[in-house]
């Protein structure tokens, strides 16, 4: 399953760009963090909370930075295990393009899922995953810019 | 004895009561003092390696008693689960058996895989720790798509199975089926999938266990459909409990349909448990975790192909089937896709020359194993799919080509080309009357009437046969199965007249207690409230086989008529003392023992009290009390047949497939209750209508992930997916047992599929469509009716 969306920010790509390596940033915007902490630049450890269909898991495990390519994007990407609501994993490409004096930011997300959440809940594995892409994404461009965006597609 | 309450009568069913008012005693129903909980942690993964489990921050949570691990079951040197039927492949070499250990040691083989058993004082305790276990898997490839299983480069489930490959097996000779085929004027040619299915049994799976410390006795409660198979693999095999310190007692169960014949890891984790924590323990399944790991059903790949001459005759028909086994090998799982499928492959008719061949392969899914019908249903969607796309073919009436080509009458005991030996049967008579109650000669009319209301109405027949009575132990013996297939029987008078009719057969949904209850009143004139059928506990029933494959009144009904002719033979020897007799002058009638030709006679309930009161008895070659058992062995399997005709109508424009038309007609031999038979004719043909329209148990061929694992992805056949059927009975009764009765359990499973599906395709046939898939939803027919546009069009 794959998963596309575009958002305007209002602010200089630059600034996105180092927004989206920023840790504090990051735990603020992931839907259902509750914590985040920092192993390396690219590594990091996560706890979060997610209901899934009618499966409500606290998964931990990494989030993981790669294909860093400043500033024009990078892959994010998570890996949780959910104890016997079994895993999710997943990731997002994400690339930011000067639009102006804005910027214009693009993501492509897959997502897994296993055990339990997979089998009660897989038919709204694609619903959730853009829900979720879309609570990460737009809260990342209101808080990174100025005015609040809207999405674009 | 009375007309209302004997053999043939429709006497309203005696455990309906408490099923009815809730009061019936479930396995989790059982109230134990200090109980605790167990949960089961399951691999999220079809594949993967078990790199580490640490359990030390789970074992800390509050309420946990104890947490075992695949580990803990090797250093308590556990036994493995079995596969109690070894198949010989066609070089004669038995079946690869790849370990099935009860919790998965370092390597995880399905999505439900048992990882590790948590104990707590209570289920949500258990639960809260089994999150905080943390399992480091190395995930692997999974290898979930049947047709490819056997292919190069697969992922391999089991080191003991090259090439994912359990066994090669063959019946019949292929040079002769080929002979025949090329004499042949015209051949059919067929490739089908049968359906996966997951049983859905109403009641879970569960269990329950304690464990005495003063006298070192185990007694385990268990949903099993034979207590006393399931205690003989723990004790011999498993956990090595000697039997008489093991007590497996299963009360009343809401459905098996298959699935709860076999002997599970649950139920043997939580006996072993039992004495290491000191405690009992029980174990109720939830939904999603019977979706997951209890066995499944079906699931063959198969290709075949029937030769037919210049006159219709069958010359001979060639099957290719793979069947997929799971990841282990569950208790029967062997014999399903051979000797109960392989072997029924002949049918109703007089094809002289069959050659089958089927490979088991494992792959990363739940076992699979029997499920209603075993291997009868997927036989006989081969056959009855096959003859009926032979008759399109042909331009040939559907019926015709069957009559044709029926066994006749006058060639019963009739051997077939594969194995079995039919004792009785008489078709014709079936479908004949099949056909007047579906009125087919009215069916063009309703065609038509149909098309005028934009609907495709489309008719399916299907004739069955089914070998069952499972079975004579001989036979089952030399084709490898693990035990004998007797079934025992006590009757067990007490001194005031009543009867406990003690049985190895177990009831869950079957209704034994009532007719079995009919089957001692008729022969003994006992009144049925008198009379009390005791099931289920090894404790207070003789060994027996169980219930499973139509088997308990063939079998085990004849068990209890030999213990009444026990009790006869004793009671005659009683009564011509009390009435100063010579015993050659006594009969019984009527529940009285008279002497022949005078009017003295003395009722049975005196001459049971007189043998628990000897005062006055004949001591010197009659011993005390009243209580006889016996064995009975079958001589053979029992053959019901039957011919079902299905009528659907489809809405071309949305593909829901509507059936407006059932009807059945069984030879079932002699029917003890009519009404007891047509509630298991009823629900078998809704389970068949469920596999060919609704159910499918789907895993992603990627991942392995379980898709179909609730009810919002499983579709369940309901009320308003079927319409009132219409039965009818023939009977020819079976010659070799006492009762002269077949099996009626499984038919109505059996038959179905192939009745829907072929009125389906009845129905399609003017848009062009040749073949469609069960389960016949209404996507996949609308797909197959756009996808026979698009080749209309080119």
């Amino acid at each position: 399953m794959e998963i596309k969306g575009e958002y305007k920010i209002a602010a200089p790509r630059d600034k996105v760009f180092a927004a989206l390596n920023d840790q504090a940033v990051l735990q603020a915007c992931i839907p259902g963090c509750e914590t985040l902490e920092k192993l390396s630049d690219t590594e990091m450890t996560a706890k979060v909370r997610l209901r899934i269909g009618p499966v409500s898991a606290a998964f931990s495990g990494k989030v993981t930075l790669s294909d860093i390519d400043p500033p024009n994007g990078y892959r994010i990407s998570g890996e949780g295990q959910g104890g016997v609501a079994g895993f999710a994993k997943g990731g997002a490409v994400v690339k930011l393009t000067e639009d102006g004096g804005d910027t214009l930011l693009t993501y492509d997300v897959d997502a897994q899922v296993g055990g339990k959440i997979a089998q009660v809940g897989a038919r709204l594995i694609a619903g959730t995953a853009k829900k979720l892409a879309d609570q990460f994404f737009g809260k990342f461009a209101e808080s990174v810019g100025a005015p609040p965006p809207t999405p674009v597609a | 004895m009375t007309a209302e309450t004997g053999i043939g009568a429709r006497v309203r069913r005696k455990e309906d009561k408490r099923f009815l008012t809730g009061t019936g005693r479930y396995v989790d129903d059982l109230p134990l003092a200090r109980a605790t909980y167990a949960y089961f942690l399951r691999s999220p993964h079809a594949h993967a390696k078990i790199k580490k489990i640490d359990t030390t921050a789970a074992k800390a949570m509050p309420g946990v008693v104890e947490i075992f691990t695949g580990k803990d079951t090797a250093d308590a040197k556990m036994g493995g689960l079995i596969c109690g039927w070894v198949v010989k492949d066609k070089h004669g070499e038995p079946h690869k058996a790849p370990a099935h250990p009860v919790m998965a040691l370092d390597t995880v083989r399905y999505v439900g895989d048992t990882v590790a058993m948590v104990i707590a004082n209570s289920i949500d305790e258990a639960k809260d720790a089994a999150e905080a276990i943390k399992v480091d898997y190395e995930v692997k490839p999974a290898n979930v798509d049947l047709a490819r299983a056997l292919d190069k480069g697969v992922a391999e489930v089991h080191p003991e199975a090259p090439g994912n490959l359990i066994y090669d097996w063959e019946i019949g000779v292929k040079a002769d089926v080929d002979a025949a085929f090329a004499k042949a004027a015209h051949v059919t040619k067929l490739d089908l999938v049968n359906n996966r299915l997951i049983p859905n049994a109403m009641e879970p799976r569960a269990a329950a266990a304690e464990y005495d410390k003063g006298t070192g006795n185990y007694t385990l409660w268990s949903t099993s459909q034979n207590p006393h198979v399931l205690r003989l693999i723990l004790s011999a095999f498993v956990l090595g409990i000697p039997e008489h310190k093991l007590r497996v007692v299963a009360p009343d169960v809401g459905g098996g349909f298959g699935s709860k014949i076999f002997c599970y890891n649950e139920e043997t984790m939580v006996c072993w448990a039992a004495s290491r924590v000191g405690r009992p323990i029980k174990w109720t399944a939830e939904r999603s975790e019977s979706f997951m790991t209890d066995a499944h059903g079906r699931d063959h790949v198969t290709h075949a192909e029937l030769a037919i001459d210049k006159d219709g005759k069958f010359l001979a028909l060639k099957v290719e089937t793979i069947a997929n086994m799971g990841a282990y090998l569950s208790t029967f799982s062997t014999a399903v896709p051979t000797y109960l499928y392989a072997t029924l492959l002949a049918g109703q008719y007089t094809t002289p020359l069959i050659y089958a061949n089927v490979k088991a392969a494992v792959t990363h899914t739940a076992p699979v194993d029997a499920y209603r019908g075993a291997g009868r249903p997927e036989a006989t969607f081969v056959i009855e799919t096959i003859v009926s796309k032979a008759a399109t073919e042909l331009k040939m009436d559907t019926a015709d080509l069957r009559r044709k080509n029926f066994i006749p009458s006058t060639a019963f005991p009739y051997q077939t080309p594969v194995a079995l030996q039919y004792d009785s049967g008489n078709y014709p008579p079936i479908i004949d009357e099949a056909i007047e109650i579906a009125d087919y000669k009215g069916f063009e009319a309703r065609r038509a009437e149909a098309k005028s209301r934009g609907k495709l109405r489309g008719i399916g027949f299907s004739s069955y046969i089914e070998a069952c009575g499972l079975a004579p132990s001989q036979v089952v013996g030399s084709l490898g199965a693990g035990v004998g297939q007797w079934e025992s029987a006590q009757i067990k008078f007490n001194p005031t007249g009543n009867v406990q009719v003690m049985t190895g057969a177990h009831s869950h949904g079957q209704g034994h207690e009532t007719t079995f209850a009919q089957l001692v009143h008729d022969k003994l004139g006992v009144p049925m409230d008198q009379i009390e059928v005791v099931h289920g506990d090894t404790a207070t029933t003789p060994f027996g086989m169980g219930t499973y494959g139509s088997r308990s009144l063939a079998v085990g009904g004849s068990a209890i008529m030999k213990a009444t002719d026990k009790i006869i033979a004793k009671g005659k020897k009683v009564a011509a003392h009390l009435m100063e007799a010579d015993v050659a002058d006594v009969e019984f009638e009527n529940g009285t023992f008279k002497v022949a030709g005078t009017d003295k006679s003395v009722p049975l309930g005196q001459v049971v009290f007189s043998a628990y009161v000897p005062h006055n008895y004949p001591h010197a070659d009659t011993e005390p009390g009243m209580d006889e058992n016996a064995f009975y062995d079958p001589a053979n399997f029992v053959y019901p047949a039957g011919t079902q005709i299905c009528e659907v109508e489809i809405d071309p424009d949305t593909g829901v497939v509507e059936v407006v038309a059932h009807t059945a007609v069984d030879d079932f031999g002699n029917i003890i209750n009519p009404m007891i038979v047509e509630g298991q004719v009823h629900g078998g043909i809704v389970q068949g209508v469920g596999q060919a329209l609704l159910e499918a148990a789907v895993y992603d061929k990627g991942t392995g992930q379980l898709i179909s694992g609730s009810y919002m992805d499983y579709t369940m056949p309901r009320a308003d997916n079927v319409p009132s059927f219409k039965l009818g009975y023939k009977v020819t009764p079976c010659p070799h047992n006492p009762l002269g009765v077949k099996g009626c359990g499984e038919a109505g499973a059996i038959a179905a599929p192939a009745a829907v599906m072929n009125a389906v395709h009845d129905a399609l046939a003017p848009l062009g469509v040749k073949h469609v898939e069960m389960p016949a939803t209404s996507l996949n027919v609308w797909q197959s009716i756009q996808g026979a546009h698009r080749a209309a069009a080119e």
